[in-house]
């Protein structure tokens, strides 16, 4: 095992991390502000991806798409949230589940029927197309090295925006006691749909950019939705902060999982069984790394009591 | 407005009658369905046994019904292929005889639910529905990666398992397993909620102090219930396979526990035979709109809104107008 591929793996490593905290970002501010579980997030990231590719289809430019992918997931999730989650606030989860769980039917079949169930295919921008030479030896691909960027560029924004603006103070205010904020003459609903609005334009994002690097299909969003509900469990549901660190813990310990797993199992049992085994084991790895934390905090690494 | 026991019966009854005529009229494809409506509304009544009574979101309860649809489904590859199933310290033999496989799944079904409610429990509410949430699908990810029984591409079982008595390959010997199981799952669950048990559970949900006022671990009550109601679920899920003579990790996936709590919302939480007229209703709709329409799912979706949103009782409640009560 040379050093150049463990730092790719690394690199790949953050590259989902990165991803799985825009993903989580949206989740976790829903939830905190709004008392939100919101299954219908991968859909908002379906969405992105799609708007995405049949706009740079259309258009021939990426970021034309990537700009139609922020706007189409915000606006969608401006509807949804106006039409149908809006009645969920004061329900119990169980409702929101099914609820949520009733829009990724819509949503899942309602794009199978407008874009067909074959994946689309998006290509790199060809400014960020090629790789960069890794120290040690090997390349990188630099896509993937600007899709950290912009994700950490995403993570800084949300925590200036969070922590240094008008809105931030009134989502802070609206985690801490929504009665009050609502009697200091802030407009609830119109706060509840621009957070719901932003998750969802984050969650686009991610789906645009992911969807570069796979392939843009139905049911994308769902493996990610798991993903990044395991995120935000192990960092604690409402932080912003406790979404980070725990996307980066999840997106490192499942890539270096599946890499070095089956080398290490190498060492004490042959090739074919190490591999069945090492992979069996890493694909479990982020959910018992999920159950670990819970058991010892049951609130998450960043969360308040349960 | 009509009575919620007239309405119960009905259901029971219509569900008999069906594919007994069905199979009369030699349609063994409605048969089928009318089994398949028998075994998804067993596994919701595990489900509402936890859900309902209980109180407690799983959202991963396929891992149980795959669990039994696995169970199921080895012990019959191993008896096809007359391989053990371990030799050392003792041999263990595969089998075909549902009498055998079905303690088996009830069995690891509930070491299951035992090992997964013991974690789960120590948490509550949102958190709750994603820790099941996430042990169903470390269940699923270990199903698709380990390929000695099939991973991702499932693993068939050629000739449907046995039961003394019976030709279980003809539909409606196979309906009727499946229709007395439905009945004592039920018949069981109505039981349970009538114990002192069941009224306890039903307390913790309600009002968990005062449970706890009155000297009941509320923890331990909520893991025997969860342990049943894994158990109940993992015998619907041996039985499926048995149905489909196939098991694979679509079994366990996450939809699949979406599916059984839906089936529980259509017919209405808490309700004894609300798994039986979710089930139903799916599978009607399944049948009925899936003919109209490839994209049924988007009408089911559609349907499944509006139920949330607006008919709080299911479909239970929308047809006797009456709230469950407790």
């Amino acid at each position: 095992m040379s050093a150049a591929l463990l730092i790719e793996q690394v690199l790949n490593g953050l590259q989902l991390g990165v991803m799985l905290f825009v993903m989580a970002a949206g989740l976790t501010l829903i939830f905190g502000v709004m008392g939100l579980i919101n299954l219908a997030h991968g859909s908002l990231y379906m969405v992105g991806a799609f708007a995405c590719a049949a706009v740079a289809a259309a258009t021939g430019s990426f970021w034309l798409g990537l700009a139609a992918s922020l706007a189409a997931a915000a606006i969608t999730g401006a509807i949804v949230e106006i039409v149908v989650i809006r009645r969920l606030y004061s329900r119990d989860h169980l409702d929101q589940v099914l609820a949520t769980f009733a829009l990724i039917l819509i949503f899942s079949e309602g794009t199978r029927w407008l874009f067909g169930s074959f994946p689309l295919y998006l290509d790199v921008p060809p400014i960020l197309s090629g790789a960069v030479p890794l120290p040690g030896g090997g390349a990188y691909s630099l896509y993937r090295l600007a899709i950290i960027g912009a994700g950490i560029l995403v993570a800084a924004g949300l925590f200036l925006l969070i922590g240094r603006t008008r809105l931030g103070i009134r989502i802070r205010a609206g985690e801490a006691d929504r009665e009050m904020i609502a009697a200091l003459g802030v407009d609830i609903g119109r706060l509840y749909t621009m957070v719901f609005a932003l998750g969802a334009a984050l969650a686009g994002f991610a789906g645009a950019l992911v969807g570069t690097i796979q392939s843009v299909q139905v049911g994308m969003g769902e493996p990610v939705l798991i993903l990044a509900f395991v995120v935000i469990v192990i960092g604690g549901i409402g932080s912003i902060k406790g979404a980070f660190i725990g996307a980066l813990l999840v997106g490192i310990t499942d890539t270096l999982g599946r890499f070095l797993l089956p080398i290490a199992f190498g060492t004490v049992m042959n090739a074919s069984d190490a591999t069945a085994v090492g992979s069996a084991l890493a694909s479990m790895l982020i959910y018992i790394l999920m159950a670990v934390v819970l058991v010892v905090r049951p609130g998450g690494l960043y969360g308040t009591a349960t | 407005m009509l009575r919620e026991t007239p309405v119960n019966i009905a259901l029971v009854l219509l569900l008999l009658t069906v594919p007994v005529a069905a199979s009369a009229m030699d349609e063994p494809f409605i048969v089928t369905l009318a089994t398949k409506v028998a075994i998804f509304a067993t596994a919701a009544v595990g489900l509402n046994i936890a859900l309902g009574h209980g109180g407690l979101v799983s959202f991963g309860h396929a891992a149980f019904f795959g669990i039994g649809g696995y169970g199921a489904g080895i012990l019959a590859s191993h008896a096809q292929n007359y391989e053990p199933l371990m030799t050392w310290p003792f041999t263990v033999e595969g089998t075909q005889q549902m009498l055998i496989i079905w303690p088996v799944a009830l069995l690891a079904g509930g070491i299951a639910a035992l090992a997964i409610g013991a974690l789960s429990l120590r948490t509550s509410g949102v958190y709750f529905i994603m820790i099941t949430l996430a042990f169903a699908q470390m269940v699923f990810y270990f199903a698709v990666s380990w390929p000695a029984y099939g991973g991702e591409d499932g693993l068939p079982i050629y000739v449907r398992n046995s039961f003394p008595g019976l030709n279980t390959l003809r539909p409606l010997d196979f309906f009727a397993v499946a229709f007395v199981w439905f009945l004592a799952a039920t018949l069981f669950s109505i039981l349970l909620s009538r114990s002192r048990f069941g009224l306890a559970l039903q307390g913790a949900r309600q009002n968990v102090e005062r449970v706890r006022a009155v000297g009941i671990d509320p923890y331990r009550l909520r893991l025997v219930a969860f342990t049943i109601s894994g158990m109940i679920t993992a015998l619907a899920g041996a039985l499926y396979a048995d149905l489909n003579r196939f098991v694979s990790p679509s079994m366990l996936s996450w939809q699949t526990s979406g599916e059984i709590m839906v089936f529980i919302i259509l017919g209405g939480v808490g309700r004894h035979f609300g798994p039986l007229a979710g089930a139903a209703l799916f599978i009607l709709l399944e049948y009925a709109l899936g003919g109209v329409s490839e994209y049924w799912k988007f009408l089911l979706g559609v349907l499944l809104l509006l139920v949330v949103l607006f008919a709080h009782g299911g479909l239970i409640g929308v047809v006797t107008r009456r709230r469950h009560h407790g």
